[in-house]
């Protein structure tokens, strides 16, 4: 039932799951292996999509002393892993009132100092899943550009291995969403038609139109919604 | 890289490709939409909501004689999680105005405005807060703000979407704050894709007849959630977020009104009572159920939960007879079946095309409609594209996208579908997707009116729990909206409701009452409810777990 699970008569191979060894499918994810030794998943799962950054993992292959990172629910298994998940990370975030706040880099000087202790080491980069860029937006915000750093961090799931990695104990996610969150309120250049339509609405501009709609019969509202013309793509 | 056995029909999808681009880029439709009674045809032969088995009628409860979805039929239709007994009502574990089941978008919408209008809030939530379908939401997010579109035509596309069945005040609020919850968001620092004159960026979604879908690349929904869940986080004296811990059921005073919950601390198997003066449940949709056996696009946690604790509780259901298939979920690799391959693939050029390369149907029918033709197209015509497997899908040939929008065009504006791709050696600027329908929306829901109130006071439901706004089907980037508008306009109602609200004494008789309700009804099972999480541990692990103790699904 479960779509992650590979076939019954997929080839088996082993690994180590906290460092237990355990048979499971070829070509199983982190997380569909799991589940296959027989875990009940409670922390460490969430979209299962590689959405909501909730299975952050950590692992090391056997002929390699590194540690590696990854989501549970993309990466495939291979033969020998060890395997553990990182079901909670005691990371740091401010509390701020956005409205408050001014673009600018004193406001990261202010409230995120450690940025500023950034060695360029690179280790968050190299342990992102997503491969983004992850000291290039901390050194854009270091030289105060909040654009780039929003741009560069935009596709961040918040999983977290940035900071779990980093030696300078920065929390990478968290600084980009308040880059992110400065540059859309108050940087990105804001257009008229949204303004004028709120406008529009406030003066009940269309209330009389909707309000003739919700009193239609249904073949009425269906012969005008048969006739509407469609916008080309 | 697809297998050798896919290839003869890959190159017959790239031999009619250029014929297709061409019909595209002159601006024609690609392909003649339905008309109502080709639609009607389709979807009572293809769509799975009409096979025999899918529904049948509830025996207890609101509902009951109603043709409901079996599945949900059946977790109704279970025991709770608790003996009303064995629970001291005198000892109240938390106090609050509000308490918000639920840590989506729409809880998290609904507990800032709650916050703003006064209230003391505290969010419980069964996994982390943004753990939910609003974070994986990819396409977009409709509002009428063009000027060559309008709240009316808004209105007019999510009716006819909904095959006419929607209740109208609730399409009239959706429609009317979607412009506001634009403005709200962009405000709360979200950034939508936009053009150099600061407009956003629209497209045209299935069954829309105007560009109204609002995008953030295919990130739209987790660019909305990230924010809001910071903005919940920012205010730690007023909004208590309570994580890995479900309400299991709801608690009442003895004058009838929701008087707050009662959660399950996953971790400490702890039951903790909260008394709020509002409640609001904003859980989410019922994905995790597999039902009729798809694989599903939702959240982990998808399983219904809100459903159960406002049916015990009284409340109505609406259009619970009905399920929206996605179209285009993954097929190929077998490792991200299911896996939602965002609409916004079709808005941008795409088309669905079968083993011979030819297109089949228009791109952008309402889901419902496009769905069904899928499953026509691999059962009754048999043109559908086998996998060794022995699953079926057709293709969604994503490469016209850069041929229509330049290259680059993919990366740039769907770099979620090219990771997940990516991550398995196929590059779908190059080559197309392998995709068939996937479980993915709970169209109906708990009925609530414009304010978000169920008919039992001091409860209140938004978003994907909810039913009415859809009718039994909703368009591409309608969901978005809906837990914005409604999360909102809950949070709202919900604060001022507890200004004015007296608790009586608490009591769990309405557990007591179902239970009897089952009794009565004859109805003899071991299932409980809610279910909370899915199992997937495998028949023989559990068959070896000889001392396990399981509730329902849990162990």
């Amino acid at each position: 039932m479960e779509e992650k699970t590979p076939s019954p008569k997929a080839k088996m191979i082993s690994l180590y799951i906290m460092g237990k060894r355990y048979e499971v499918p070829e070509g199983s994810t982190i997380m569909g292996a799991l589940e296959y030794a027989g875990y009940q998943l409670k922390r460490g799962c969430g979209c299962r999509e590689g959405f909501c950054g909730a299975c952050a993992t950590v692992y090391r292959t056997t002929d390699d002393y590194k540690i590696k990172t990854g989501l549970a629910c993309q990466t495939v298994v291979e033969p020998n892993m060890y395997l553990a998940q990182i079901p909670f990370f005691p990371a740091n975030k401010a509390l701020y009132d956005l409205d408050e706040l001014e673009p600018s880099i004193s406001t990261f000087q202010e409230i995120y100092p450690e940025l500023f202790r950034c060695v360029s080491c690179n280790t968050c980069t190299k342990a992102c899943p997503q491969d983004l860029e992850v000291m290039d937006y901390i050194q854009a915000l270091i030289r105060g550009d909040i654009a780039q750093a929003a741009d560069l961090s935009f596709d961040c799931i918040m999983c977290g291995l940035c900071a779990a990695r980093c030696p300078a104990e920065i929390v990478q996610y968290n600084v980009a969403v308040l880059a992110r969150r400065l540059y859309g309120k108050y940087l990105s250049k804001k257009g008229e038609y949204l303004e004028s339509r709120l406008k529009e609405i406030k003066e009940h501009k269309y209330d009389k139109e909707i309000e003739e709609f919700m009193h239609m019969d249904k073949e009425s509202i269906k012969k005008k919604y048969y006739v509407r013309d469609i916008e080309k793509m | 890289m697809y297998p050798e056995y896919m290839q003869e029909s890959l190159k017959l999808v790239e031999k009619t490709r250029p014929e297709r681009l061409k019909k595209s880029l002159s601006g024609e439709k690609v392909f003649t939409p339905m008309t109502d009674a080709e639609r009607g045809e389709v979807l009572t032969k293809f769509h799975p909501d009409y096979q025999a088995d899918a529904r049948r009628k509830i025996r207890i409860g609101p509902n009951r004689g109603e043709n409901i979805t079996l599945e949900v039929a059946d977790l109704l239709e279970s025991h709770s999680r608790i003996n009303p007994d064995d629970f001291d009502l005198s000892r109240v574990d938390y106090d609050t105005d509000v308490l918000v089941i639920g840590g989506g978008g729409g809880g998290a919408g609904a507990a800032l405005l709650a916050r703003e209008n006064g209230a003391k809030v505290i969010i419980a939530t069964k996994l982390r807060i943004g753990d939910a379908n609003s974070m994986m939401s990819q396409g977009g997010i409709q509002a009428s703000v063009n000027p060559n579109d309008s709240p009316a035509i808004h209105y007019l596309d999510a009716l006819g979407g909904g095959h006419f069945d929607n209740k109208p005040d609730l399409v009239r609020a959706l429609v009317m704050d979607a412009p506001l919850v634009i403005k709200w968001l962009e405000e709360l620092g979200v950034m939508f894709d936009k053009d150099s004159n600061g407009n956003m960026v629209t497209m045209l979604g299935g069954g829309c007849s105007r560009k109204r879908m609002h995008s953030a690349r295919d990130y739209t929904g987790a660019a909305i959630m990230r924010v809001l869940r910071d903005e919940v986080k920012n205010h730690p004296e007023d909004i208590q977020v309570i994580e890995f811990s479900p309400a299991i059921e709801l608690l009442m005073d003895e004058g009838g009104q929701v008087a707050g919950a009662i959660l399950y601390n996953l971790e400490t198997e702890e039951y903790i009572m909260v008394r709020a003066k509002s409640t609001i449940i904003a859980t989410g949709g019922f994905g995790r159920l597999h039902i009729k056996e798809f694989a599903t696009t939702n959240h982990y946690g998808a399983t219904a939960d809100g459903l159960v604790l406002g049916y015990r509780a009284g409340a109505n259901l609406l259009y619970m007879d009905s399920v929206q298939y996605h179209p285009t979920g993954a097929v190929y690799p077998e490792q991200i079946l299911g896996f939602l391959i965002t609409e916004k693939v079709r808005t941008m050029g795409a088309q669905p095309v079968n083993k011979f390369g030819e297109l089949f149907v228009f791109p952008l029918e309402p889901r419902d409609v496009e769905s069904s033709s899928f499953i026509r197209e691999c059962t009754e015509r048999g043109k559908g594209i086998i996998t060794h497997t022995g699953r079926v899908g057709i293709w969604l040939d994503s490469p016209l996208i850069e041929l229509i929008n330049g290259e680059g065009a993919i990366q740039k504006q769907l770099p979620a579908m090219y990771r997940q791709y990516n991550r398995f050696d196929i590059d779908i600027t190059k080559e197309p997707m392998l995709v068939f329908p996937t479980l993915h929306y709970q169209n109906g829901g708990l009925e609530i009116n414009d304010q978000c109130e169920t008919k039992i006071p001091n409860l209140y439901a938004a978003g994907e729990v909810s039913g009415g706004v859809h009718g039994r089907n909703r368009l591409m980037g309608n969901s978005v909206l809906d837990y914005n508008v409604f999360g909102r306009r809950a949070g709202i109602a919900a604060a001022l409701n507890a200004k004015e609200v007296k608790l009586g004494k608490l009591t769990l008789k309405h557990i007591k009452r179902y239970e009897r309700e089952l009794q009565e009804a004859d109805i003899h099972t071991d299932k409980i409810s809610p279910m909370l999480l899915p199992n997937y541990t495998t028949p023989e692990v559990r068959a070896r777990q000889l001392t396990a103790h399981y509730e329902g699904t849990l162990r």
